[in-house]
């Protein structure tokens, strides 16, 4: 069994630490502002400006110029702030961020990723997704481990447009949590009831798997 | 007095001077802090061959979508046209011009632009598409692309609050883009919700002084929003 997008949620929200900034993308990363562990602060930024983002509103609290970087109604937390595009990208843009999450089409063994753009097919445009990828120190991947025919996202060199070169690290599918070193994924963690073999079959960049290969806690 | 009044009377006087063929720098996120009175007055106006410079292009039938229904610009810089289903397809048809451009780059390309700064080295979009035939250097084992600074004919901003001398307070995430824009625009122009008195908004909270602001209209805002998430009490 694959794990579901909550279940990839909670594996990323294992690596929030108290007291730090993270910037969610669209999709399976949103969910993980869920999964904050009640005894610790995370505040979270949406590129359109807003730093401590809050629980969406109540229907008395909509306010159109309350919204965040899916362009959905949000809140503000006490303590956030609220400042111009420019400033909010200095904050991505210098490296402020202490967490990035943020989805995929294809992951390469070289830390490329591209998530933007299927041509002829697909536009969409980048939005703020290459300048986190170029201007985060910590970023985990959110993704299927293969397209829904099948195809494998986790390649020897990604086929779509890039968004950043040689910047992740880090990934989790629905079927593990991989890192990449030297040119090659390392299984670090498989999904419960999903076997190496399986991982393997569906993982076309180079894979190394260590003696151990934990099984996820999620 | 007079001589920094910035308020216009009509809708015709506050986007007077446009022309075919203009660049067009707008503010707004999504349909948040977007000028919709102004963009409604360019396509009645009609102007066409725009460039158009701002984050998105509104939706198909509300904000910039109008104008690209109406076929009146000849190219857009935006970083994302996601839920504009009009874009996409004269994207993909190749009848419009898209140059999409990195958010953080486009609101810094802005900001440059107001500032004097003709061009910048980013490290958002080197080895992409974005980087190609750019020039890159390397600053310490890293590499940047050079990016140039965007400045427009006009700029056209939203903000909540202006007083007559074009001092603008911007309200929530409804800030966005809209300072940086109101500082590249040849002429700026400001829709606001409230026109006030100079002297009535306290001078450490404003956002965007008036030295940038050209002309300023009282506009009636209709605020669609894009999409209406909420949680029960």
């Amino acid at each position: 069994m694959p794990l579901t997008r909550e279940q990839m949620a909670r594996r990323v929200a294992q690596e929030l630490k108290d007291g730090s900034y993270v910037n969610l993308g669209i999709g399976i990363p949103t969910l993980v502002a869920n999964c904050v562990p009640d005894n610790m602060d995370v505040m979270f930024q949406s590129e359109n400006g807003l730093l401590g983002v809050g629980p969406y509103p109540t229907e008395e609290e909509v306010d159109a110029d309350m919204i965040n970087a899916g362009k959905a109604t949000v809140t503000a937390i006490a303590g956030s702030s609220i400042v111009s595009s420019a400033d909010s990208f200095a904050m991505i843009r210098g490296g402020h961020i202490d967490l990035t999450v943020l989805g995929a089409f294809q992951v390469d063994v070289m830390g490329n990723i591209a998530s933007y753009m299927i041509p002829g097919k697909k536009v969409k445009g980048m939005g703020g997704a290459m300048d986190l990828v170029a201007g985060a120190n910590n970023i985990f991947v959110t993704m299927t481990h293969a397209s829904a025919s099948g195809q494998s996202k986790l390649l020897a060199e990604c086929t779509l447009p890039l968004t950043g070169v040689g910047c992740i690290k880090k990934i989790v599918t629905d079927l593990a949590y991989l890192e990449i070193q030297d040119k090659k994924f390392i299984l670090r963690e498989r999904a419960a009831d999903t076997s190496i073999d399986e991982i393997i079959a569906l993982t076309e960049g180079e894979l190394i798997v260590p003696e151990v290969v934990k099984v996820m806690d999620v | 007095m007079a001589g920094f009044d910035k308020v216009v009377p009509s809708l015709n006087e506050a986007m007077a001077g446009i022309e075919n063929g203009m660049t067009i720098i707008a503010g707004g996120f999504g349909l948040c802090g977007i000028p919709e009175n102004l963009i409604a007055e360019i396509q009645r106006v009609g102007t066409h061959s725009l460039t158009v410079v701002s984050n998105n292009c509104g939706v198909d039938d509300f904000g910039l979508g109008l104008l690209l229904k109406n076929q009146q610009i000849k190219k857009i810089i935006a970083s994302y046209v996601g839920e504009n289903r009009t874009f996409e397809q004269q994207m993909i048809a190749g009848t419009i011009d898209v140059e999409l451009t990195p958010q953080g780059t486009l609101a810094e390309k802005m900001r440059a632009g107001g500032a004097g700064i003709p061009a910048f080295f980013t490290a958002t979009g080197y080895g992409t598409a974005v980087g190609e035939g750019k020039e890159i250097r390397e600053y310490n084992g890293k590499n940047y692309i050079l990016e140039e600074a965007i400045t427009g004919d006009f700029a056209i901003v939203k903000a909540w609050k202006g007083d007559r001398y074009g001092n603008l307070v911007y309200r929530h995430t409804a800030q966005n883009f809209n300072p940086m824009a109101a500082t590249a625009g040849r002429i700026t122009v400001a829709e606001v919700e409230e026109i006030v008195e100079p002297g009535e908004l306290d001078p450490t909270q404003i956002h965007t002084p008036g030295i940038y602001v050209d002309r300023l209209i009282q506009g009636n805002a209709e605020k669609r929003i894009e999409q209406r998430l909420t949680r029960t009490a």
